[in-house]
């Protein structure tokens, strides 16, 4: 794909089907188990939706691929999203999604990469992502591989030390190779991130560590896009970080509504209300 | 009378105190040299460490392939985190820190990043157990049990030039991550009078005795060694198996020498006595029924002094002269 060219209106309307079937299936996934962070997947959906099937270069069938770009999902928890982005992907199949989180499944609830084709870390110790981010990319470049390495992690991973370190060494080491995204729905496990430690602001952070740095709201599809692809032709040896200001529960409006919190509660009835409600808010 | 009293010199304590006895043979620095020889053949070896090159003597790797040398700073949990990730694109990085650092600073991400997805990361930790006078602060005391817990983790403390010259091709061989006890700068050379030949896995008698039978890891063996010559004076017959691999254990080599009947068994490591080597062996010989006497010479469960390092291994018992007279005590 020329990446110098802005996607189009059917290319747009093309991704935003993507980003519909990653929610659905995401939600037939929490469906399974009755439980699962389906507010932060569909917060990420359309993120995972440019990701997977506008700007990352991967063969499905061969997940392994030395020539594939790298994503690195560092929040684990954030699997059954990236679970329904390799399926949107075709790394792995449509079928599977009903083994989600049950013994000997391929799809645990958080996301290792010994377990699911296509997961290239072991994610969940919230802040590990950015720092295995930097290795594979001096490792790239070593191999003077064209390849990017995207990793997503979460505004409440920012408390972290260990991000810190990823992002001075990231600049330090000039990898151009580098796009990181940070999903700022602002909800983590105590409450909203920016009062359990403050992190704003974001964007001067990022670039006073010299981050090549684009902020969007990130369930605006065409932004998304637009800022994956300004990331990818920057011509700065800088390394790319895309803040994306998300929505928890984005396409489901009642539970966008939701009181919020780190763990969206869905009752039993509800999962097919949200099905409907997110068919219902794809062809309004 | 004279009015000035001369003061006696103080012992003072320093980060970095050679734990070669005076006169004693040694080498410089074979970490470095080894890796440098071994890297020549392997080109996916890459260097890196956290703000510690010159201190592990991985500076001698670096002045040799600049280009595959990567200052990563004084972050830990960013080394082992890119190492991981180099791995993953293919290299084999061997990592270095001070032990304190990488088992208590950057444990999880050894765990998470490493060891879970069974990369071939080499982790080097230099100052191992108390090989340093400078206090808890850098004295990795309980390095061995926090590595030993980690499932897939390989385990080794050398003891000596030699044995980590021999160490570095054998860990490279070996796929899978490792944790190696570093001993940098003049390190001494013990081994080579002894014709021993390190292997992965293996423990290897190094000098048998009727009477007492040392198991020991690390500079424990080298002390263990000149305590069986001192103690030859007196007629007590010491022999020294020495256990490089601490993790996985030569059970069956250690189970056979523990079993032989008529030796004090004693259990010698530079490493707190909770969960290094002699609670493995304890727990191994009890498993199989071998119960020889036994006891245990190893660091106490506690912060540990500042202090200069002699001075220290007297108090804590791992310096020659106590240990020789501690199994004496223990025999008569």
């Amino acid at each position: 794909m020329d990446t110098s060219i802005k996607p189009t209106r059917a290319d747009l309307a093309k991704l935003m089907d993507h980003a519909y079937r990653i929610r659905r299936y995401a939600l037939l996934m929490g469906e399974v188990q009755g439980q699962g962070y389906v507010g932060q997947a569909l917060d990420i959906a359309d993120v995972l939706a440019v990701a997977y099937c506008h700007a990352m270069t991967y063969r499905p069938e061969d997940p392994k691929w030395d020539g594939r770009d790298r994503f690195l999902l560092s929040n684990g928890h954030y699997a059954i999203a990236l679970y329904a982005a390799l399926i949107e992907g075709g790394i792995i199949s449509e079928a599977e999604l009903e083994t989600y989180g049950s013994d000997d499944s391929r799809l645990p609830m958080s996301g290792m990469a010994s377990y699911t084709p296509g997961m290239e870390m072991s994610g969940g110790s919230l802040g590990q992502g950015l720092t295995i981010a930097v290795g594979h990319c001096l490792g790239l470049k070593r191999k003077e591989s064209d390849a990017f390495v995207y990793t997503l992690f979460s505004d409440g991973e920012l408390d972290e030390g260990a991000i810190w370190e990823g992002l001075m060494s990231a600049a330090h080491w000039k990898l151009d190779n580098l796009i990181a995204i940070v999903d700022v729905n602002n909800q983590q496990a105590d409450g909203p991130s920016s009062q359990i430690m403050a992190f704003e602001p974001l964007v001067d952070k990022m670039e006073a560590f010299g981050w090549f740095t684009q902020r969007v709201d990130g369930n605006d599809i065409e932004a998304v896009a637009n800022a994956f692809d300004a990331a990818r032709n920057h011509p700065e040896p800088k390394p790319r970080m895309i803040i994306a200001d998300t929505r928890m529960g984005c396409g489901v409006p009642f539970l966008e509504a939701r009181e919020k919190n780190h763990f969206i509660r869905v009752d039993e009835h509800e999962w097919q209300l949200a099905l409907q409600a997110l068919e219902a808010g794809r062809t309004a | 009378m004279s009015t000035t009293t001369q003061k006696p010199k103080l012992k003072t304590s320093a980060m970095i105190a050679s734990i070669a006895s005076e006169g004693q043979k040694t080498q410089s620095a074979p970490f470095g040299h080894a890796l440098v020889e071994l890297a020549a053949e392997r080109p996916e070896i890459v260097g890196m460490t956290a703000d510690l090159g010159k201190y592990t003597d991985l500076h001698i790797f670096a002045k040799a392939f600049p280009e595959r040398f990567y200052q990563m700073g004084m972050a830990e949990q960013l080394l082992m985190g890119a190492a991981a990730g180099f791995a993953h694109e293919g290299a084999m990085p061997f990592v270095t820190t001070y032990s304190v650092f990488a088992t208590r600073r950057a444990y999880d991400f050894m765990h998470q990043a490493i060891a879970e997805d069974k990369l071939n990361v080499k982790i080097a930790g230099a100052l191992p157990g108390l090989t340093t006078g400078y206090g808890p602060s850098h004295q990795a005391a309980e390095d061995l049990a926090l590595m030993r817990a980690m499932p897939g983790m390989t385990v080794i403390d050398p003891c000596d030039a030699l044995d980590i010259e021999q160490m570095v091709p054998a860990v490279a061989d070996h796929n899978g991550p490792v944790y190696m006890r570093l001993l940098r700068g003049h390190v001494p050379l013990v081994l080579d009078e002894y014709n021993y030949k390190f292997e992965l896995g293996k423990a290897k008698l190094v000098r048998d005795g009727r009477d007492v039978l040392v198991i020991s890891s690390g500079i424990m063996t080298m002390r263990a060694l000149e305590v069986a010559k001192e103690l030859a004076r007196d007629n007590v017959d010491v022999a020294v198996l020495h256990v490089a691999t601490i993790k996985p254990l030569d059970t069956s080599t250690i189970l056979r020498e523990a079993g032989r009947s008529g030796r004090l068994v004693v259990v010698a490591e530079n490493h707190t006595s909770i969960g290094g080597l002699g609670e493995a062996i304890g727990t191994e010989l009890l498993r199989a029924g071998v119960t020889p006497q036994f006891r245990h010479i190893a660091l106490p469960d506690a912060f540990l002094d500042a202090g200069a390092l002699p001075t220290l291994h007297d108090r804590y018992g791992i310096s020659t002269n106590v240990m020789a007279e501690t199994i004496k005590s223990w025999i008569s």
